[in-house]
């Protein structure tokens, strides 16, 4: 032990050493990648329940329960999910072009690209609430509505994480944090905007779609 | 090994527009009809795995760099590499620092599920009878259990003990191997 404390001093000076890991992939990539890798699996556990819960429905599709009166049809509203669709979309090209910005040294793409990627962002969770709102049914008219605000809900509170993240990352661009040089935030928060965009593709494919 | 879409910002983005054209598609599918929907969709998954599956992972073509290692002055440090129910290996008599380091040596399984312990205690074993046969007057020996790979645990060390040479108790497989990973002196025991 005393000869490891020698060795530490030796190479070190007086600043910590540098960490030490079992693994040729860098810490941050990898918690990046278990992550998204736990990210995968709780959205497929929630897809796997949607998918289950369809087919021992049978034909009828979406459906409330029978007892639930039949006042009003079931109707999704597929166009305003859609418009959502393509504001995220297009949230995560100007994700992507405050990344790029910022590597470029051009501080006005970045923050206008966060800026923008977080309205866009509060649009879409703004318009997904007043959905809920209008919906015309809830949790305890059955297996699809229950499904429906899972799926659908799980992604919210993701968009709303990646909101608080979005947040933070343009405070920090306005007061200068960023800079070709260093601009991990941005790269990291960037993958997981895309990530969530991909996700809610997924997600409207499967509940709006097919 | 298919390449990892979410490695950075930009790959991600890129993996987005491939899942948009694959999306564009199902809906498109799904228009005609929802069955033909689901197959578009199936034919999408599989055709985006195929497209990660064939994508060259970025940096595996160009070789790992060489893991380098120094001393101070006055000093001459050995780091030995020795096998599980290994016996202590002959070292330089310049030696002033030993680093014994023993792999755990796991199984798949074993090493999966993480029932490692009766491995680590048996390296343990192994890594302290040997520091006690090296020990002598004005020699510093000491002792750690290394990872479940040899060449891992012994890069692993060199990252907190610099070496000098490196004493390899195994087959000539198992020094090239290290040979290939550090860019100190190897030799075989």
């Amino acid at each position: 032990m005393v000869a490891h404390a020698e060795a530490h001093l030796d190479h070190h000076g007086d600043h910590p050493p540098e960490p030490h890991f079992s693994s040729r992939i860098s810490p941050s990539i990898l918690g990046m990648y278990l992550f998204i890798g736990s990210e995968i699996m709780l959205f497929g556990s929630f897809f796997t329940a949607y998918f289950f819960v369809r087919v021992v429905n049978g034909d009828t599709w979406p459906s409330l329960l029978s007892s639930v009166p039949k006042a009003f049809p079931l109707h999704l509203p597929v166009y305003l999910a859609f418009i959502n669709t393509l504001i995220l979309v297009t949230s995560s090209f100007t994700m992507h072009w405050a990344l790029r910005s910022v590597k470029n040294g051009n501080a006005f793409g970045l923050r206008a690209g966060l800026l923008l990627t977080f309205l866009m962002g509060l649009t879409f969770l703004i318009t997904q609430v007043t959905e809920y709102l209008r919906i015309g049914f809830n949790t305890s008219q059955g297996a699809f509505p229950t499904i429906f605000f899972c799926l659908t809900g799980l992604h919210g509170c993701h968009v709303f994480v990646g909101l608080t993240i979005l947040l933070f990352m343009t405070i920090r661009a306005f007061r200068g944090h960023f800079d070709p040089g260093h601009h991990h935030g941005v790269e990291i928060g960037g993958i997981y905007w895309h990530f969530v965009d991909v996700m809610w593709i997924l997600v409207f494919l499967t509940v709006y779609i097919i | 090994m298919p390449r990892n879409p979410f490695r950075s910002e930009a790959e991600m983005f890129r993996f987005l527009g491939v899942v948009i054209v694959g999306a564009v598609l199902v809906v498109l599918g799904a228009w005609i009809n929802v069955w033909v929907g689901v197959v578009v969709a199936v034919l999408a998954v599989g055709g985006i795995v195929w497209w990660l599956m064939q994508e060259p992972v970025p940096g595996a073509a160009e070789p790992t760099p060489k893991l380098e290692s120094h001393t101070p002055d006055g000093t001459h440090r050995v780091l030995i590499l020795v096998a599980p129910g290994g016996s202590a290996p002959a070292i330089p008599d310049r030696a002033t620092q030993v680093l014994v380091v023993v792999p755990a040596l796991a199984s798949t399984t074993e090493a999966l599920t993480g029932a490692v312990d009766d491995r680590r205690a048996e390296a343990e074993q192994t890594a302290q009878s040997i520091a006690r046969a090296l020990s002598r007057d004005g020699r510093s020996v000491r002792c750690e259990v290394g990872a479940d790979d040899p060449v891992l645990a012994v890069e692993d060390a060199l990252r907190t003990f610099g070496a000098d040479e490196v004493v390899v108790d195994g087959d000539d497989a198992m020094v090239e191997q290290v040979r290939a990973r550090v860019a100190v002196p190897v030799t075989r025991a």
